[in-house]
């Protein structure tokens, strides 16, 4: 097989960073090629060039061994070139034929369309009514939307950005199937991952990316997850191990009979959640994205008097109406999955984010006064119990990489001793060392007796880290399984909506 | 080939341009302006002279770059409190003219008074109503979100009708041979002036402490702390745990009492009375005030200075050049352009794609 994309010292450097330094590799045709590495490697800068989004310093790409100027989007998919980003662009309020003819260059009229449509969806299994708004679609009908609309313009080579992170195992595993079918009839497919066992499950080859610079490129038959996840990464993440569970007796935090009932069809209603949390325990709500995490973690927080019915308590008492001040002050502290603008003020210094979340206590006030000694004190010890990387606490909080920030973050909520900890998405967006750490931290936490409620879509960190796992599925808790002996097909199922 | 001006935001954009793009915009101000003379067939060197070195060439003229600035510094001191919480009351001078209103109400109230507690609660009763008048937007925009530009600017107007309505009806001067305004205060109730035969008086120290106020309440305090955070990111303010809506009342009600005290020295200060024209807008000016100093409480007591002069310049170009006041509004106007021009460049990036 000859190659279809040669990258050859593809050079792009963004202030303070290079995200691409000499790429060179080929990408031969009919092929599943995958690049892997880490969040900030360059996988993405260097699809975005070959995919004419972004402009390299310098460098040639060669499509069929001829030298390829891609100036544009448009020129790519002149080239045959079309991608399907991690972030979809789909108007909600219109119908999945609406969207897909907002695809096209040419002008083609709608039933043509649709017939061109029917027959893709047919040939490679799509399960997509092409008549209904978008809004009525789950995530993975959403994305097999984009895969259509890329295929519509009869590719020769297809960029798929992290496609399974937003995925059901089933929804992958088809997914999976649909991807090899349309190898075997002729495309190229450029797969972007950092999951290692997807890599090796689905890919011909892979280019293993660190820093910006390729690292190898080899075809993936004689590697584990193991061995991949070694050359990604340089050195070897030691796992955070948590003990088996003990006797939990003291019960911290309870959720009975949670419902909301908005009428925005842009939020997911939740319904009849109960929870139990014991002292010690990490609880981990597991799931895929767009479920319900966001208005549950709303309400949990309480910053915008989100209405609900049903209960809340904490410690036998009911804080169904209390403000999010007044449940900080009770030793509930939370880590948001927005880090900068929302847990963090990215313009604001480090000590000053610290008093962000600290404000409720009184050894940081002087009466009205904010008392800076105390609070650059206690930003340094967290720095340096948390191993975040940065010169003074004067820094501000945009200037540290997302790693670093969720470090200081979760520092900063872990020393403020709480009794109950909840984090969203505590290891999103992160380098693995980062990870690792913070895993380890919430670990330990835990057997100091802190109560911790994790809500996360990595079901990996998740089982690696909790005592007990529920699925929430568009809005329904899954009854908690424990993780000591948990049946994965049986999580499957659960992330797929089958519990009572 | 379509041909796009771009903008793209900055990812490292400069701090110390930040402070420095006011005197960017002054700059370009004059060279812009001057020719507006060229154009008037006026020599650029010599108006200048005329329009900014001779007002302030003697005491009188420095006395005068005072109790212009005064106003305006209170003003745009209490207006930073409103815009840096991203409140955008553009109602100061509606609030300036109910402070006008209540404060000079007390001293035609007691107007036989010589009590040493006359011109005080004079102070107190204007405070009291800038602040009132700056608690209507406030609940609205609380109650019903509204717009809180266009309901601050829209009270204005009705303000000035207030403000007409006592001085031809209830208030009017029997002695004032039918002009619309009031009889003058009692000697107890006019501000004290500095020095004799200059018109500039005690509403300077006013300025001063507020500013100094303001400065401690901004870097020291939890409420400054908790306007920087809402200014920032409203999400972040709420993980915080504040309250915006009792942040937009608070900052409302603050920057109308302060402008409502600008409005009780006016009118106790230099011009004695109630009558139509209290003020010659110095409530929208102050706005300018207030971003050309970067809502820091001493580049506005600097900028008011500087915008005060235009308000001199104007009368002094009016007198020897034959040219309408208005050119100082024009100044005015050129500084903010200036300034929000050199700011938007200073956040993003341009080019032609």
């Amino acid at each position: 097989m000859q190659s279809i994309v040669e990258f050859k010292n593809i050079f792009k450097s963004y202030p303070g960073v290079i995200a691409n330094d000499n790429v060179t590799f080929n990408i031969k045709e009919q092929s599943i090629h995958a690049i892997l590495g880490e969040n900030g490697a360059g996988k993405s800068t260097l699809v975005k060039i070959l995919y004419g989004h972004v402009k390299p310093d310098s460098g040639e790409i060669l499509i069929n061994s001829d030298l390829a100027i891609i100036n544009s989007p448009s020129t790519a998919k002149n080239l045959g070139i079309n991608m399907v980003f991690q972030h979809f662009s789909l108007f909600e309020s219109l119908t999945v034929a609406e969207n897909l003819i907002l695809g096209m260059n040419e002008n083609i009229p709608l039933n043509k369309l649709k017939d061109k449509s029917k027959t893709i969806c047919d040939k490679y299994g799509f399960n997509l009514n092409l008549n209904s708004p978008i809004s009525s679609l789950s995530v993975g009908q959403r994305q097999s939307v984009e895969i259509v609309r890329s295929l519509l313009n009869n590719p020769k080579i297809l960029i798929m950005d992290e496609p399974t992170s937003v995925l059901t195992p089933d929804e992958i595993s088809k997914l999976f199937k649909i991807i090899k079918n349309l190898v075997k009839d002729g495309l190229t497919v450029i797969f972007i991952s950092h999951k290692l066992e997807e890599i090796i499950n689905l890919s011909d080859y892979v280019t293993i990316m660190r820093n910006g610079k390729v690292v190898s490129t080899i075809s993936t038959q004689n590697e584990d997850p193991e061995t991949l996840g070694y050359k990604m990464l340089g050195y070897k993440v030691p796992k955070a191990k948590q003990v088996s569970e003990i006797n939990f007796s003291q019960e911290i935090f309870s959720i009975k009979n949670l419902s909301t009932q908005s009428k925005d069809p842009f939020t997911i209603n939740l319904n009849k959640i109960d929870l139990n949390l014991k002292k010690g325990q990490i609880f981990g709500i597991a799931g895929v994205a767009g479920n319900g995490q966001k208005e549950l973690m709303e309400i949990l927080l309480n910053e915008n008097d989100y209405e609900f019915s049903g209960d809340i308590f904490f410690k036998d008492l009911n804080i169904n109406n209390l403000s999010t001040f007044q449940r900080k002050s009770l030793s509930i502290s939370y880590v948001t999955e927005e880090r900068l603008g929302h847990s963090a003020v990215p313009e604001m210094s480090l000590s000053e984010n610290i008093f962000l979340s600290m404000n409720h206590k009184n050894e940081f006030k002087k009466g009205d006064f904010i008392n800076f000694e105390k609070i650059n004190s206690f930003a340094s010890d967290v720095i340096k119990n948390f191993n975040v990387d940065t010169p003074s606490y004067n820094v501000k909080a945009g200037k540290l990489s997302g790693g670093n920030l969720q470090k200081f973050i979760i520092g900063r909520e872990i020393m403020s001793n709480p009794e109950l900890l909840i984090l969203s998405q505590p290891t999103w967006g992160i380098d693995a060392g980062s990870e690792a750490f913070i895993k380890k931290t919430i670990v330990e936490l835990s057997q100091k007796g802190v109560s911790i409620i994790i809500i996360s879509h990595d079901l990996d960190e998740l089982l690696e880290v909790c005592h007990k796992i529920s699925v929430l599925y568009e809005g329904s808790l899954s009854n908690p399984l424990s993780v000591e002996n948990i049946n994965i097909t049986k999580l499957g199922k659960y992330m797929g909506g089958l519990f009572d | 080939m379509v041909y796009l001006i771009r903008v793209q935001l900055r990812e490292d954009y400069s701090n110390l341009i930040f402070y420095l793009s006011p005197l960017v915009a002054v700059a370009l101000t004059l060279f812009f302006g001057s020719f507006i003379f060229l154009i008037l067939d006026l020599s650029p060197i010599e108006s200048f002279k005329i329009f900014f070195i001779s007002p302030i060439s003697n005491s009188y003229g420095i006395s005068e770059l005072f109790v212009k600035a005064t106003p305006l510094a209170i003003i745009a001191l209490g207006l930073s409190y409103c815009f840096k919480n991203n409140i955008y009351n553009i109602g100061a001078e509606g609030q300036l003219t109910m402070g006008a209103i209540f404060g000079g109400g007390i001293g035609l109230l007691f107007n036989d008074s010589t009590s040493v507690f006359l011109l005080p609660l004079m102070i107190l009763f204007g405070s009291i109503g800038g602040a009132f008048w700056a608690t209507i937007p406030a609940i609205l925009k609380i109650k019903f979100n509204t717009n809180e530009i266009l309901t601050s600017l829209m009270l204005t107007y009705v303000s000035l009708f207030i403000l007409d309505y006592f001085v031809v009806g209830p208030w009017k001067d029997p002695a004032g041979y039918g002009l619309p305004k009031s009889m003058p205060f009692p000697d107890a109730g006019r501000l004290p002036v500095l020095f004799d035969g200059l018109r500039v008086h005690i509403g300077v120290y006013f300025a001063i402490i507020i500013c100094f106020v303001t400065y401690i309440v901004y870097n020291k305090t939890l409420f400054g702390f908790k306007l920087k955070v809402s200014g920032l990111s409203s999400k972040a303010s709420q993980y915080a745990g504040f309250k915006y809506k009792n942040l937009i009342f608070y900052t409302f009600i603050i920057s109308g009492a302060c402008a409502g005290l600008a409005g009780l020295f006016e009118v106790s200060g230099p011009i004695g009375l109630l009558y139509r024209d209290i003020s010659p807008n110095y409530g929208f000016t102050a706005i300018i005030v207030a971003f050309l100093g970067r809502l820091n409480p001493i580049g506005i007591v600097l900028s008011s200075l500087l915008i005060a002069l235009t308000y001199l310049g104007a009368e002094d170009a009016q007198l020897f050049l034959k040219i309408p006041s208005a050119v100082g509004f024009v100044f005015q106007g050129l500084v903010l352009f200036f300034l929000l021009g050199t700011d938007f460049l200073n956040k993003y990036r341009v080019f032609i794609k």
